[in-house]
């Protein structure tokens, strides 16, 4: 008799707290937010011409198409050098599928990946900045970031950047310095969390400053 | 590295600060007093008694409490079992996806009514909007309001006297909608909005320019806030949708642990001495700060395949350094790490950073914190009523010392509390090695390991001791189901994976559920004698260094010969495998 009744209050039970906290809850919430924060409540979209270039919370590829292709018929890019390069991607900077990479400490693959990486950003980089050595590159340039579109890297690694910019954008290096600046997010109050400069916002910048072609 | 301990210990100083504040309230609510709620929750939760036609003053005991738990528990397992297996007739944005596999649903199901939240799963390729919405997020709350009640119950029992009757462990039903409207709730509601201001986006807009949106903030919130842990998104609270700043990363981890370190006030309060619930803050404190010391200073290294490559992982300027692989640059070392440890100790499981990837001793620390059973702040109530056996447990060691019969808050522990203290706590590590033995010694449980060498090891180890735990954190590259095409198409799961966890995960949060509701029942019958000159006073700092060794002892001593074939390996040698 006492299972009965619990079964019927627990089905009751069921139904309606899923009205309320399914259902009422997260209806109430996107309205709310639909209408005090529009912005972000959509994704902090970044529109360029009236035309939605991204997200600012979200890192894209500035690459450039090889016009070939790889074993599985993906394109072949490289790195677009007039443009900050965001941290390396696990998931080729996916905003609709995400993975971790899943690289582990004593990894065998990671560490050719690793060496790939390196060689990979000096050879785009010491060009522009010839004392620049392996011991040089920051940690997070040749690291995959968690969420495969994390849309900072250090303030290291965009100071060593900024003399490629410069040069192939043919811009004053304190310029391109003083651009870094203004799109770097510091800590919150000045403690918390770390600096961190947005490549897509810095590079929209940079357009905005001296268009190419 | 100064400047990491610094925000570490702001951020502990912020939960402290809080402990009293919500622990109060907890208490008020549970002990059926005033709130400055009752205005606006009074007529909802009066409401809730009608329609579910229950008498909310009308108490329990132990069979009854536990008999209604278990009864809501199974509806709601059914409940979400059938919105996840009925995707295609979903309404709202559904992506065109079609349900899972049935094994995932299964473990899937058993994971958000467990409190686990452990994900086979990628959210934003696989769920609709709805099964999200209705299905994961109100588990979200109702496994987390369950948990407070056991905790509650087993604190009621502890406090009863003789003359009160056998019916004194509450109303579950009462409970379940006061835990559920005046605590999680009402916080959900304010911490959605604090995070939707950050850029938590919340959307039923679909994906627009390549960008994946959804009803994000309103699940986030409650995922952290009730230590579920179950993201979105497949990468969770590392994704700039789910956690975009240095503050909502703040705000988040706060969330994961203030319900739990609260939950020692709320007990002190109860029990009519705040000391007692300080002892037991204090025990956790100095484990939980242990963690966050070892996993921070680890995370500064590299690991030995980044230096074999040529990688330099030292501080430079304008750069922490550190080991930054799936790690964000806007957390950094310090957030990243701390963060592992929060949602390691709490039976939280949420990430802001792959587990995967750490070194291997920061990977320790995630081992160490689940193997003290989630006694350390751990999951919403279940973090306090585990602490509490270990309490029990301790106290029964401290009594064989001095020679007296042991003495819990004037209430004698005999035989038959100490056995159902012993099954409690013994319970889980058993799932543990069990599940975890199975998988490796067995062909079945070879398709879900990525890694080779001692890392595959630790994957499996840790698969199973997150599942047992209820915590939900992964070493991720295990896998449980694979779903070649958009929309669950051509999906198939690894069903041994998917079956062993899913059991894993009911039978090591019910189980000991219903021995803490049996423990509080024998408690509950005893008489109170007034504490003499022999009595082993449980609020002085000599007990809780008695509480902390018992916690570690088993903990530790249970799990070490299996942790020495994973991440210690790994922490003391530089092969690659």
């Amino acid at each position: 008799m006492q299972l009965g009744k619990d079964l019927r209050t627990a089905a009751i039970a069921i139904v309606f707290l899923t009205v309320v906290l399914g259902i009422v809850y997260p209806l109430v919430i996107t309205g709310v937010s639909q209408v005090a924060f529009n912005d972000k409540a959509n994704g902090s979209q970044i529109k360029v011409n009236g035309k939605v270039v991204g997200s600012r919370l979200i890192a894209t590829a500035f690459v450039i198409d090889t016009g070939r292709k790889d074993a599985d018929g993906a394109p072949i890019t490289v790195p677009d050098p007039k443009f900050f390069q965001p941290r390396p991607s696990a998931t080729d900077y996916s905003a609709t599928a995400t993975f971790f990479s899943n690289r582990g400490p004593n990894s065998a693959a990671a560490r050719f990946f690793y060496r790939d990486q390196l060689s990979a950003y000096l050879q785009l980089n010491s060009k522009y900045d010839p004392g620049l050595t392996r011991a040089g590159v920051p940690v997070d340039a040749v690291t995959t970031s968690a969420s495969g579109v994390d849309p900072h890297i250090s303030q290291a690694n965009a100071g060593i950047q900024s003399r490629r910019i410069a040069a192939v954008r043919k811009l004053p290096l304190d310029r391109v310095q003083q651009l870094v600046k203004d799109n770097t997010d510091g800590r919150f109050v000045g403690l918390i969390g770390e600096p961190g400069v947005n490549v897509l916002e810095l590079n929209l910048a940079l357009d905005q400053e001296a268009p190419v072609r | 590295m100064a400047q990491g301990f610094l925000q570490i210990a702001i951020f502990f100083a912020l939960v402290a600060a809080v402990v009293p504040l919500l622990g109060g309230h907890m208490a008020r609510v549970f002990m059926g007093e005033r709130t400055f709620l009752d205005r606006v929750v009074g007529p909802l939760e009066r409401g809730t008694y009608r329609l579910l036609r229950i008498d909310a003053g009308r108490g329990q005991d132990w069979k009854g409490y536990a008999k209604s738990l278990v009864v809501f528990s199974m509806v709601g397992w059914l409940a979400l079992f059938l919105i996840l297996r009925t995707q295609t007739l979903h309404p709202f944005y559904t992506e065109g996806y079609h349900s899972g596999t049935w094994d995932l649903s299964f473990n899937t199901a058993s994971s958000f009514v467990t409190n686990t939240n452990w994900q086979y799963y990628g959210g934003e390729t696989t769920l609709t909007y709805f099964s999200q919405m209705a299905g994961l997020a109100v588990q979200n709350f109702l496994s987390a309001a369950v948990g407070m009640t056991v905790a509650i119950a087993l604190i009621r029992g502890i406090v009863a006297r003789r003359r009160d009757g056998g019916a004194v462990l509450g109303n579950f039903w009462q409970d379940l909608v006061r835990a559920t409207f005046y605590v999680l709730l009402p916080l959900s509601v304010i911490g959605a909005l604090v995070l939707v201001s950050q850029g938590v986006v919340q959307t039923l807009g679909g994906v627009t320019s390549g960008l994946f949106r959804g009803p994000v903030a309103s699940q986030e919130v409650i995922k952290e806030l009730g230590t579920n842990g179950g993201g979105f998104f497949n990468v969770n609270s590392s994704y700039p949708f789910e956690n975009p700043s240095a503050f909502s990363n703040l705000f988040e981890m706060f969330l994961i642990l203030c319900v739990p370190a609260s939950l020692t006030y709320t007990y002190g309060r109860m029990v009519g001495s705040r000391r007692q619930g300080w002892a037991i803050f204090g025990a956790m404190s100095v484990l939980f700060v242990a963690g966050v010391v070892v996993v921070y200073l680890a995370e500064l290294h590299g690991t030995p395949a980044q230096h074999l490559a040529g990688v330099h992982t030292s501080a430079v300027d304008g750069s922490t350094g550190g080991n930054l692989e799936g790690k964000e640059q806007r957390f950094g070392v310090a957030n990243s790490a701390l963060w592992t440890a929060v949602t390691t100790v709490t039976s939280c499981g949420a990430v802001n950073a792959a587990f995967e990837s750490l070194t291997g001793i920061g990977g320790l620390v995630p081992f160490a914190n689940l193997a003290y059973g989630e006694s350390v702040f751990g999951g919403v109530g279940t973090g306090l009523y585990t602490m509490l056996l270990y309490v029990l447990l301790a106290v029964f060691i401290g009594g064989l010392m001095v020679g007296r019969t042991p003495e819990f808050l004037g209430k004698k522990i005999e035989a038959r509390e100490i056995k159902l203290v012993s099954l409690g706590v013994l319970v889980t590590p058993l799932a543990v090695l069990v599940s975890s033995t199975l998988a490796l010694a067995t062909k079945y449980g070879k398709p879900s390991i990525y890694a080779s060498g001692p890392q595959g090891s630790s994957e499996t180890l840790y698969a199973y001791l997150s599942q047992a735990n209820n915590n939900g954190s992964a070493f991720a590259g295990y896998t449980g189901y694979v779903a070649p095409n958009a929309g669950n198409l051509g999906a198939h799961g690894v069903t041994f994976a998917d079956l062993l966890g899913g059991v894993t995960m009911l039978g090591a949060r019910f189980a000991p559920i219903l021995l803490v509701l049996a423990i509080a029942g024998t408690l509950a019958g005893k008489r109170v004698a007034p504490s003499g000159l022999g009595t082993l006073r449980t609020d002085t700092p000599t007990f809780v260094g008695l509480l902390i060794g018992t916690v570690v002892l088993i903990g530790a001593l249970t799990f070490f010969p299996a942790l020495l074939l994973g991440p210690v390996v790994q922490g003391l040698t530089d092969r690659l495998f």
